[in-house]
């Protein structure tokens, strides 16, 4: 298993590491036992996302889709933001080994999250507009409870 | 700054076994099998190699050590091929551990759709079998017990000498997979009531894809490689001649010096553990006495595995969190989760395993390093946010 260039840079210096501490929308997605937990921060001003700061434990690939989903909705439109996919994010990366392509799932899922959280914050019901928000996509294998 | 600490994965080949090997790679070509001259001196390094080695082992006789490719086979071969055997004689039972190499553990899941029934022994939080549950274990109809002298992942040594004289009174056979201990701890067959032992070169020095199955003199196994009459018609296949020879000769080697290693690096790995466990929320993963001399398994709450040994790699580090083959899975080790830690624990695992070539100066530059990157990893991660709050 070997990571593109592009990924290894965003591992290694990632974009938009750290908190908004007055964030419009925050949303959290994955779980500690999966071994990724994704939080994204979003201030969003008029209908524009114009900061977006990220929190992840998880492995190289989830630090790296963090940091490249950040850059890639920041000074965007929500509309434009909701339109992200997780096949975007990979490209982006320049691919994910097989085995990652989840941690691009949860970079999807965790801006979803957050925009859903800046609905709510309005007093709108976010479920129409950003659909349900999948915890975990995947199956372990392992035969582990989860 | 390069560190290699990942020799319980794999070790660097010796220049001295490298030496010993040379020979058979370019003159001495010979297909041992042949009668001609350069058959027959590849014949006569074989035979001086399977001395050299039932020697160093404890065997009572050359005749008792196979040469195969490696502890993969080794495993096998002595786990299918002595159940073959007894199923025939309505002996359908398997005793093993939690935490066995996946040489051993897929080999007994394969055996359960066979009709095996397997006991999988607990490895308590200390990564240790106890003799009494093996006894507890034993049926009239158990047909082997298998247990790993050490542990891969976090070095554990087993009570073998004690499992196996509980397997030996009770008439069962006993499997060591040896692998890991072979060359770092005193090992011997006959004083340890062995039946079976699997050991494979490159984990002391030798070369890939050889080693070796003991058979003691009287169990009866069945080949898992049929063909020619290699191996007195147990194992077919030309043998890899510079391999045999090079596992000789690093074995031979990891005896010498196994003192003098065990003492160096029983220093430098508790200098390592103490000062890696003032990272707080940091712990040894299993027992810190009987443990391999080189191992040191870690885990860091609030981090996660891969992301440790990827910035580890950036340092010049290299390094594993779980074992070789298991990295690429999403899933925490096994091993790991044996020793009953959560999920989310076991994921922030390390290893860090040495040799010879490993100095002070590496355990230094790591204790400067690891606490740098676990705090730089927790500085963003929300796991570590929850844990701290929680407190
Ligand atoms: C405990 C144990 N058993 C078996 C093996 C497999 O040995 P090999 O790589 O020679 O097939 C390994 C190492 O990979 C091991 O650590
Ligand atoms: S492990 Fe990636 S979302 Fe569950
Ligand atoms: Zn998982
Ligand atoms: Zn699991």
């Amino acid at each position: 298993m070997a990571y593109s260039e592009k990924v290894m840079d965003h591992f290694a210096n990632p974009r938009n590491v750290g908190e908004i501490p007055d964030a419009s929308g925050v949303g959290e997605v994955g779980n500690s036992k999966c071994g990724d937990i994704m939080r994204m921060y979003i201030k969003v001003e008029g209908n524009v996302i114009t900061d977006c700061k990220f929190k992840t434990f998880g492995c190289g690939a989830a630090i790296a889709t963090s940091s490249m989903a950040t850059e890639l909705i920041k000074g965007k439109t929500i509309d434009e933001a909701l339109k992200l996919t997780n096949k975007a994010v990979m490209e982006a990366l320049d691919g994910l080994p097989a085995v990652k392509v989840h941690c691009s799932v949860l970079a999807e899922q965790a801006i979803k999250a957050a925009l859903s959280d800046y609905y709510t914050r309005q007093g709108i019901d976010p479920t129409p507009i950003v659909g349900v928000i999948k915890e975990c996509d995947h199956d372990h294998g392992c035969g582990c409870e989860l | 700054m390069h560190i290699y600490a990942d020799n319980a994965a794999t070790t660097a080949l010796s220049p001295d076994v490298l030496k010993a090997m040379t020979p058979y790679l370019t003159e001495i070509y010979g297909n041992p099998s042949s009668l001609y001259r350069t058959g027959a001196v590849a014949k006569d390094a074989v035979e001086a190699a399977r001395e050299n080695i039932a020697k160093l082992i404890g065997a009572k006789s050359p005749a008792e050590v196979y040469f195969t490719s490696g502890g993969s086979e080794s495993d096998n071969w002595a786990i299918k091929g002595v159940c073959k055997v007894l199923k025939a004689q309505g002996k359908n039972h398997i005793i093993t551990s939690k935490f066995e190499h996946h040489a051993v553990l897929h080999v007994c899941e394969s055996l359960a759709k066979e009709g095996f029934e397997v006991t999988y022994l607990d490895v308590y939080s200390d990564g240790l079998v106890r003799p009494e549950d093996v006894k507890a274990a034993i049926r009239p109809e158990t047909a082997l017990v298998t247990i790993m002298y050490a542990n891969n992942e976090i070095g554990t040594i087993q009570p073998i000498a004690e499992i196996g004289k509980i397997c030996r009174e009770a008439g069962v056979l006993f499997h060591t997979d040896a692998v890991q201990a072979m060359g770092n701890v005193p090992v011997n067959v006959t004083d340890d009531s062995v039946d079976l032992l699997s050991l494979t070169a490159h984990k002391f020095h030798g070369p890939k894809g050889c080693g070796a199955l003991y058979i003691r003199r009287g169990v009866r196994i069945a080949n898992l490689i049929d063909g020619g009459a290699q191996e007195r018609s147990r194992r077919a296949g030309t043998e890899n001649v510079a391999g045999i020879v090079g596992l000789s000769k690093a074995l031979e080697i990891a005896i010498d010096t196994m003192e003098e290693r065990r003492e160096k690096l029983t220093k430098m790995r508790d200098r390592l553990i103490d000062g890696l466990l003032r990272i707080e929320r940091s712990r040894l993963n299993g027992s810190r006495e009987c443990r391999l001399p080189g191992n040191v398994n870690m885990c860091f709450e609030g981090i996660e595995g891969e992301s440790l040994l990827l910035k580890l790699d950036l340092a010049g580090v290299c390094a594993s969190s779980g074992s070789a083959c298991t990295s690429g899975s999403l899933d925490p080790s096994h091993v790991l989760l044996s020793l009953g830690l959560p999920h989310e624990i076991a994921h922030g695992s390390l290893r860090l395993s040495f040799s010879d070539s490993n100095t002070e100066e590496d355990i230094d530059y790591l204790l400067k390093v690891v606490p740098e990157i676990v705090d730089y990893l927790r500085s963003f991660s929300p796991l570590w946010d929850k844990i701290k709050s929680e407190n």
